[in-house]
Parts: structure tokens; sequence; C-alpha cells
């Protein structure tokens, strides 16, 4: 009992890790788009949850409401708007998968090689900083706020033209001509 | 080994990376391939995340937030490119498209 205590976010990231890698498996390997999407939306809430682990609380909120609820909802649609009968599919992979996968086993190598020879330093936790606003304790989304209203104002209201320009794309992509 | 750190974050951020990047890569179908675009993306934010943690500095999570708006973008721009190659081919998968492979 002591030990779940002591280690429960330990234990808690370790379920989550796995969970999102085992989604993210199935996301390329199922052969229904639709099990691949229910999949995705595992892998999201998988992440969502790592992100609280991390004291981004406002960051995993808006996980599941933008990738949980807004892309997964888009990619249902367009998976309901094709015609899946017509899609079936020989084989799920095509004549790069042999590539793919080496190349990613040389990816994962080499990732892997440079994490353990690094010299692991002790994580320098902050959680404060997080929470509060000029030395006073608020929460995480007003934090986040006060921080991307300040100083990432330039980047934010670009942001909102770059959507706007996305939309404009999609709906003229999307009708019919 | 148990302690997670910030290490533990990247490791599982790069196998995330690289089960995308294999999705890219390898399916036929556009629809999984846009799929592995968001993972990829995904990933990405849990650099940021971790890193934000590690440093105790709000700016990693700020740029999360615009990698989600990024992706939210991309995947309705993808999806309007899927429906229109759709309705070209009557197919999604990606192996129809070979006009400029010459």
């Amino acid at each position: 009992m002591e030990f779940l205590v002591q280690h429960g976010a330990d234990l808690l990231f370790y379920v989550f890790a796995v969970g999102a890698l085992a989604a993210a498996v199935g996301v390329i390997t199922l052969r229904n788009p639709m099990y691949c999407a229910i999949s995705l939306l595992v892998c999201f809430l998988c992440v969502a949850a790592l992100f609280l682990l991390r004291h981004a609380e406002f960051l995993a909120l808006v996980q599941v409401f933008v990738y949980g609820g807004g892309i997964m909802v888009l990619f249902l649609f367009v998976i309901m708007l094709v015609n899946l009968h017509r899609l079936r599919e020989s084989s799920v992979f095509g004549e790069y998968a042999p590539m793919a996968v080496v190349l990613a086993v040389l990816l994962v190598a080499l990732v892997l090689f440079v994490f353990l020879n690094y010299d692991q330093q002790a994580v320098a936790a902050a959680p404060g900083a997080f929470v509060s606003v000029e030395g006073q304790v608020v929460g995480n989304s007003e934090a986040v706020a006060w921080t991307l209203y300040r100083d990432y104002l330039l980047p934010f209201e670009i942001a909102s033209v770059f959507l706007l320009v996305a939309m404009v794309g999609a709906v003229v992509l999307g009708r019919k001509s | 080994m148990l302690e997670v750190g910030t290490t533990h974050y990247l490791v599982l951020s790069f196998l995330l990376f690289a089960i995308g990047v294999v999705g890219i890569l390898a399916r036929r179908n556009m629809i999984t391939v846009l799929m592995s675009i968001e993972l990829v993306l995904n990933s990405v934010n849990i650099n940021f995340i971790a890193f934000s943690y590690q440093l105790g500095d709000l700016t990693g999570q700020i740029f999360a937030i615009f990698t989600i708006a990024v992706a939210a973008g991309e995947a309705a721009v993808g999806l309007g490119i899927l429906l229109a190659l759709y309705r070209l081919r009557e197919t999604t998968q990606l192996d129809g498209a070979t006009e400029m492979s010459g």
C-alpha cells in the first residue's frame, strides 16, 4: 500500500504509456478504418492522461476536446462518407512497408542508444510554475492563459488566421465542383 | 529505473513517433496515413510537455497548444483532400494516385 502511494504516479505513467503504444500499434495495423479511429481515440485519451501526470491540466482537457472530440468526429464522418465496402484491400500495407519498418527500427535503435548513453540528470521539477501567476497561486488554466495572451499574443492571432484559412480550404476542397 | 523522469517521456514519444512514421510510409489507405500523422504530432506534444515540466517553464505547454491548432487544421484540409481524391477515383488507396510517377 505504501508502495502504491509512493510510486502511484510512476505506475500510472507505465499503464498509460503501454496503453498509448498499444493503441498506436492498433492504428497502423488494423484493417477496418473504423477500428483504427477508435484505437486512435484510445491513444489520444492515454496521452491526455500523461499530460495530467506532467502538470499540464489545461492541455489535457484541450487534448480531449480537440482530438477526442473534434478531430475524431471529423475522421468518423469521412470514414462514413467514403464507401468502405469498395475499400476491401487485398493487403493493408503497401510495397514500402519493409523499408518503413527497417527505417523505424534504425530510428528507435539510434534514439535508445543516445538515451542509454546520456547522463541522466535529476528532474528539476518545479510544478509551482504551472499554477502561479506572478507569485500568486492560481490554476493551470489561468497560468497558461496569462502566458498565452501576454507573451504569445501575436502567434495566437496568427494561429486563429491559420485556422480560418484551413477552414476555408477544407470547404473549397469539399464542395462539389 | 522505476522512477519516471523526462527520459521516459522522451522514449515514449520517440516510440510513438516511430510507429507513426511506419504508418505514414507503409499504409495504403489515406485515412490511416492521416491518422498516423496525428500520432506523430501527438508525440511532439509529449516532448513539449516533458521538457516544459523539466524546465519548470510554461512555454512548452503554449507551444503544444499551437501544435494542436496546426493538427486540427491539417486534419481538416487533409480530409478535404481525401474526399476530393475519393470523388475523383472512387477509392482512398494511395497507390491509385500515380500521375506523378512518370
